[in-house]
């Protein structure tokens, strides 16, 4: 008999220390970000897409040493060089980037040895066509240098 | 009512429970044959979101099937990228710098808390109460701030390497992870005042889905599954790994075997973690997080490697067979929530639904990573 | 009061509008209250403080198709969220706010109101039945189980009070605890003399009314976790809504009642100014803990309900009775 009030009673503080818990969590301040108005900043090592690196004269820096399309798991880069008569390197003539199968996993990052290629901090990239994923990323080196 | 019933139904009905349901969270599919409101027999259906992620393993070189190992268990990625590194690791023979493996563990723990609050408040939620999955969420968004910080993502990692580390963790992630875990504390004794020791969420775990240590040993359960029904087994412990035999920690078992058990292991682990992160923190060594030397493309010797690291939600085993290519010849991956999932079709007979329910909550099942 | 029909007519569309507003921007209010309680804004976007969002929902949902699925038992179907609303305004119409404020006082309206209040478990078990869902039929049947287990320790406990007041006339038992807060019923201090059991009865009503509303953590009806979306799986479009307002307007009637039995009604806690703000202070002061309530409880399982009420509510609500009886045969 004693054990039935005592259950009673102490289910009955177990339920106000849980009210009063959530009383007090009404009254600190609010923690979600409102996002459309708001937004987060990245981190600095934020792995979005990758693009490439122009050097000084707003060149890529990149030699087409396929490294990157080897590491890639997902084979999702594509690019292609040539060498122009009288030079000693080869020249970037495209590189696609397939973002509808790319997992952002670094690894193209990782495996490049001259520094050619970097994460963006773009995460806004939604889109209705799949056409909007094939980025071309010497084209939007171009359109980053104007 | 908390002995299980059994049942002689006149007539029963199939409830097809899932794969799209609130409450198996992601595309599990029960098959309740229901007598009334209790269950008759139920048959689990898996396969909807098969990736062949052990196949992929067989048709590319070891390196590029470390972003396949995130995908498995999304809440607790990490884990499951530790025991790859570990079993090319132990079969390449390649060396770990002390510094990568103490951020392993650091990050590893922290991956945990965050895979057992996600659990903790998905679970509640499946009980019926809402804010306490926010309050968890608040709290997960403090780790995954910290680990994007560190590892450039917040769910699929990709952070370990063979041999290392993808990034050195900095001066602000070591002291925002103090913060966090000062933090953390106050969140767990708020979770306790407001969970645990509610007497209506007591009312429905205690004494709600027992599992023997027989039915657990026969399915092969592990984790804070097996550890809530008495079995002290804990990778970490049992087979350590890494750096895990310098930290000093306990392992929460608890012997009633009902859900509640499964619960208080992982709001245990919780604050286990949480110590063994403070300590990595304390004797974090100098030093680089990758090894001088490493070779560049990666090739096991001939033979067969297992490897197996305690993950959020018990023992994930890997198993590599390789005869001397570049890749895998065979691998297996041994997921725990696979074995876990199991217990599910004999252990949920004769409960009401809404008891299975929550058991299913309690064994704590990530879809992606039973299916593979 | 002379019952002409354009009194009838007047009231009831006073208590239509008054049960429409209400349900509307309750819904925002529990919106805005989980919200803060999560420590998340809540509704924002639509004019200031998001009043404007539950104008909008109405409109959606009223602008959207109302689907029937294909074997359902159409006439029930439809008729159930009717029936889900329909009660709750009648039972409006009898509630005093104020010594002024009432649109048709009876003598046995508080029986009026139960016979009412039981008829939405009817709704519940028709719109469950005849969705042919078997999670809304699940659904049904727990929520009729729930009613009937309910209902008793609720009558119980209204008994009481009519005993210490010795009238069905809502009026009358508002009446009687008038003159500050220590005549009211909630009180062991007047209320069934010295009765120390009368605080507990009147949290035995709160609890039977938060079941009876079908709210959380008594929402097995709903139980979005167990049964997707329980009796209303299968209503779209208004029918839903209906469902929803009736809901809310159930949670008004279940806090009106409280006032009126335990809290004095109208009547002001220092014995000034009663009227009808006093009665409205209280109801929502109610309301608000209903939603306080709701947002920080897991929801009972079947079995853990009955059990609360046939053996915590019941046993003490009759004993509560049975010393009422006897302390008021006494003094």
């Amino acid at each position: 008999m004693l054990r039935y009030f005592n259950d009673i009673l102490m289910g009955l503080w177990s339920l106000i220390i849980g009210m009063g818990i959530t009383f007090r969590e009404f009254f600190k301040p609010k923690v979600t970000l409102l996002y459309p108005h708001q937004s987060v900043k990245m981190p600095a090592r934020y792995r979005g897409h990758v693009e490439l690196i122009p050097d000084d004269e707003g060149q890529p820096l990149c030699v087409v040493c396929g490294m990157c399309e080897k590491a890639c798991p997902s084979n999702c880069i594509s690019i292609s060089g040539e060498k122009p008569e009288g030079s000693k390197r080869k020249v970037l003539t495209s590189y696609i980037l397939d973002f509808t199968k790319c997992s952002l996993c670094g690894s193209c990052v990782d495996s490049c040895n001259f520094g050619a290629i970097r994460y963006t901090k773009e995460y806004n990239l939604a889109s209705t066509r799949k056409e909007d994923y094939h980025f071309d990323l010497l084209k939007r080196l171009e359109e980053s240098k104007k | 009512m908390n002995e299980p019933i059994v049942l002689q139904p006149d007539e029963t009905f199939v409830l097809n429970v899932g794969p799209q349901h609130p409450a198996t969270h992601g595309v599990l599919r029960v098959k309740m044959t229901m007598d009334g409101e209790y269950i008759y027999d139920a048959e689990t259906v898996i396969g909807y979101i098969h990736r062949m992620h052990e196949k992929m393993a067989e048709n590319r070189p070891y390196t590029q099937y470390l972003p396949n190992l995130s995908r498995l268990d999304y809440l607790s990625a990490m884990a499951y990228c530790h025991g790859y590194v570990l079993a090319v690791e132990k079969a390449a023979g390649i060396e770990v710098p002390e510094r990568a493996e103490y951020i392993r563990a650091i990050t590893v723990e922290m991956n945990r808390i965050s895979s057992h609050l996600v659990w903790f408040g998905a679970f509640v939620l499946d009980l019926g109460g809402f804010s306490p999955l926010m309050y968890a969420f608040d709290d997960r968004e403090q780790i995954l701030d910290l680990l994007e910080a560190v590892t450039g993502s917040r769910l699929t990692y990709c952070y370990f390497r063979f041999g290392g580390v993808y990034n050195d963790i900095d001066d602000d992630f070591i002291e925002g992870t103090r913060r966090f875990i000062k933090r953390m504390r106050e969140a767990l004794k708020m979770y306790r005042k407001l969970v645990t020791t509610n007497v209506i969420l007591m009312k429905r775990l205690q004494g709600i889905g027992p599992i023997s240590v027989d039915m657990c040993q026969r399915y092969g359960a592990t984790g804070p599954v097996a550890r809530g029904s008495g079995i002290n087994y804990d990778v970490r412990r049992n087979e350590p790994y890494s750096v895990y035999p310098e930290f000093n920690f306990d392992i929460p078992v608890y012997s009633e075997c009902d859900s509640y058990a499964r619960y208080n292991v992982r709001m245990e682990e919780m604050e286990q973690s949480l110590r063994i992160i403070e300590q990595g923190l304390d004797k974090l060594p100098g030093g680089p997080v990758n090894p001088e030397k490493k070779p560049k493309t990666i090739k096991l010797p001939p033979g067969d490697y297992y490897s197996a690291v305690e993950a959020g939600r018990g023992s994930f085993g890997i198993r590599i067979v390789s005869d001397g290519d570049k890749s895998p010849y065979r691998l297996k991956l041994r997921s725990p929530t696979f074995s876990n999932m199991h217990l599910f079709d004999e252990a949920c007979r004769g409960m009401l639904i809404a008891d299975a329910l929550a058991f299913m909550g309690s064994l704590d099942l990530v879809i992606p990573e039973m299916d593979r | 009061m002379t019952l002409t029909f354009i009194n009838v007519v007047a009231a009831v569309i006073i208590a239509i509008a008054f049960v429409a507003a209400n349900a509307a921007y309750l819904v925002w209010a529990e919106r805005k209250g989980a919200g803060f309680i999560q420590r998340r804004p809540g509704p924002l976007e639509n004019g200031p403080w998001g009043l404007l969002q539950p104008p909008v929902d109405g409109i959606k949902l009223m602008t959207k198709q109302l689907l029937i699925p294909g074997g359902v038992d159409k006439i029930i179907f439809v008729i159930a969220p009717v029936l889900a609303m329909f009660p709750t305004i009648v039972s409006f119409v009898t509630i005093p706010f104020s010594e002024t404020i009432v649109a048709h006082n009876m003598n046995i309206g508080l029986l009026m109101i139960f016979v009412f209040g039981s008829m939405s478990a009817m709704a519940l078990l028709m719109g469950g039945w005849s969705s042919r869902n078997k999670y809304s039929m699940i659904s049904s049947v727990r929520a009729v189980s729930q009613a009937v287990a309910y209902e008793i320790p609720m009558l119980i406990t209204t008994i009481t009070v009519v005993l210490i007041a010795g009238s069905l006339d809502l009026m009358e038992i508002v009446g009687k605890q008038t003159g500050g807060f220590w005549h009211w019923n909630v009180w062991p201090l007047k209320a069934g003399l010295f009765n120390i059991l009368m605080p507990v009865s009147f949290l035995i009503f709160f609890v039977c009314s938060l079941a009876e509303t079908n709210r959380a953590p008594f929402d097995l009806g709903e139980a979005e976790s167990e049964l997707v979306a329980g009796f209303h799986t299968e209503y779209s479009s208004m029918g839903f809504g209906l469902f929803f307002m009736g809901e809310y307007a159930n949670i008004v009637i279940g806090a009106c009642l409280t006032t009126i039995l335990f809290l004095g009604g109208w009547d002001c806690p220092f014995g000034l100014f009663p009227g009808v703000w006093w009665f409205i202070i209280k109801i929502y002061a109610l309301i608000c803990t209903f939603i306080w309530i709701r947002w920080t409880f897991p929801r009972t399982t079947i079995y853990s309900l009955l059990n609360l009420s046939w053996k915590v509510l019941i046993p003490i609500s009759l004993f509560n009775l049975l010393l009422t009886a006897g302390l008021l045969k006494v003094f």
